[in-house]
């Protein structure tokens, strides 16, 4: 059998996820000897998302290749996203520090699969979502389309909760905020346009457990515990 | 929208099983092509669904969420989703992706069928 042409674009199988180096202002514990979560692994309703805006004068691949050197610099204020040193390559964890809702959250994402046209990642236990997002673009009539691609679920009760009350919206606003930030970036004035579709009605009751590794409330007690508060 | 350059056709395992043969890249385009494709092979009384993955060239991340949107209809359905014909390389990927817990993987198609 020949070598598979897409072999050097996927991330190399892991067990638990291994944070090497933390930058300052970051936090590996959420994600340091983690698993991977796949959308079947979580436990709200699953919903495929996508979010597109068109792009000028920029080939599909020029456009990825902006967005993986600068990615964090086209995210709302509110997240931070430290990418990994060595670039947005296979097998590579990025951090994030934010908000979900009022409460402060440290996680990551580890990139499951890069080529010059997308790359993807894949969520850790613990973060609000089990599933993976894709960022790509393709050539559509006459122009490119910069896309957000998530097919995900919430990963237990309290982000399902979270989610229906504001994190279904929140998420739309941040990669819509994101994609306009790209296009603006890239010199182009078009408006990003999304549709979601429910993929999935039921809950998986089996994973309700995955409250353990809650990446918001671990990382709470852990403010608690050091006498740092909340918040 | 570009073009999805994959291929599939289905034909009966068994009295209950019928199997999807893909030929070709398994990316996002995919889609549509896999769901028609699904939707004939889960007609009836099929209990069992096998993708042969014997003539798969290629697979991106978004050909694995189009997996990932079939499965959730052959749940939906009552209906078992099997794979085969995997190279090392992409059962690797079902592996890292955990898709593995929900899609039986064997070696060969009459393992699959057999199940």
């Amino acid at each position: 059998m020949s070598e598979p042409k897409d072999r050097e674009n996927w991330a190399k199988p892991v067990d638990r996820l291994e944070v090497k180096s933390v930058p300052e202002g970051a936090k590996g514990q959420t994600v340091h000897g983690r698993r991977l979560t796949g959308p079947l692994q979580g436990f709200g309703q699953m919903w495929q998302k996508t979010y597109r805006v068109r792009i000028d004068g920029k080939n599909p691949e020029e456009v990825i290749a902006v967005w993986k050197t600068s990615y964090g610099r086209f995210w709302p204020k509110t997240n931070r996203f430290y990418a990994p040193i060595a670039g947005i390559k296979p097998g590579e964890i990025g951090l994030i520090t934010g908000k979900s809702g009022p409460t402060k959250l440290s996680t990551g994402v580890m990139v499951l699969y890069a080529d010059d046209r997308s790359f993807t990642y894949i969520t850790p236990e613990g973060h609000p979502f089990a599933g993976w997002i894709t960022f790509s673009a393709h050539d559509e009539d006459d122009h490119t389309v910069a896309q957000v691609s998530a097919l995900i679920r919430a990963n237990d009760p309290i982000y399902e909760a979270g989610f229906m009350v504001y994190g279904n919206r929140a998420e739309d606003r941040m990669w819509l905020h994101t994609l306009r930030e790209l296009a603006r970036h890239l010199g182009s004035k078009q408006e990003p346009t999304f549709e979601r579709v429910k993929v999935d009605r039921k809950r998986e009751w089996k994973n309700f457990k995955n409250i353990r590794r809650n990446a918001m409330l671990t990382g709470m007690f852990r403010r608690k515990s050091k006498g740092g508060g909340a918040g | 929208m570009p073009e999805a350059k994959v291929e599939m056709s289905v034909r009966d395992g068994g009295p209950t099983v019928r199997i999807i043969d893909i030929r070709g890249e398994v990316t996002a385009f995919a889609e549509p092509v896999l769901a028609e494709a699904f939707t004939r092979a889960s007609a009836g009384d099929t209990r069992v669904v096998v993708l042969n993955f014997a003539g798969m060239e290629y697979m991106n991340s978004g050909g694995i969420g189009v997996l990932v949107t079939t499965l959730i209809r052959a749940n939906r359905n009552n209906q078992q989703m099997r794979a085969c014909g995997l190279s090392e390389h992409y059962r690797q990927i079902l592996t890292l992706t955990r898709l593995d817990e929900a899609i039986h993987v064997f070696d060969d198609e009459a393992g699959a069928v057999a199940g």
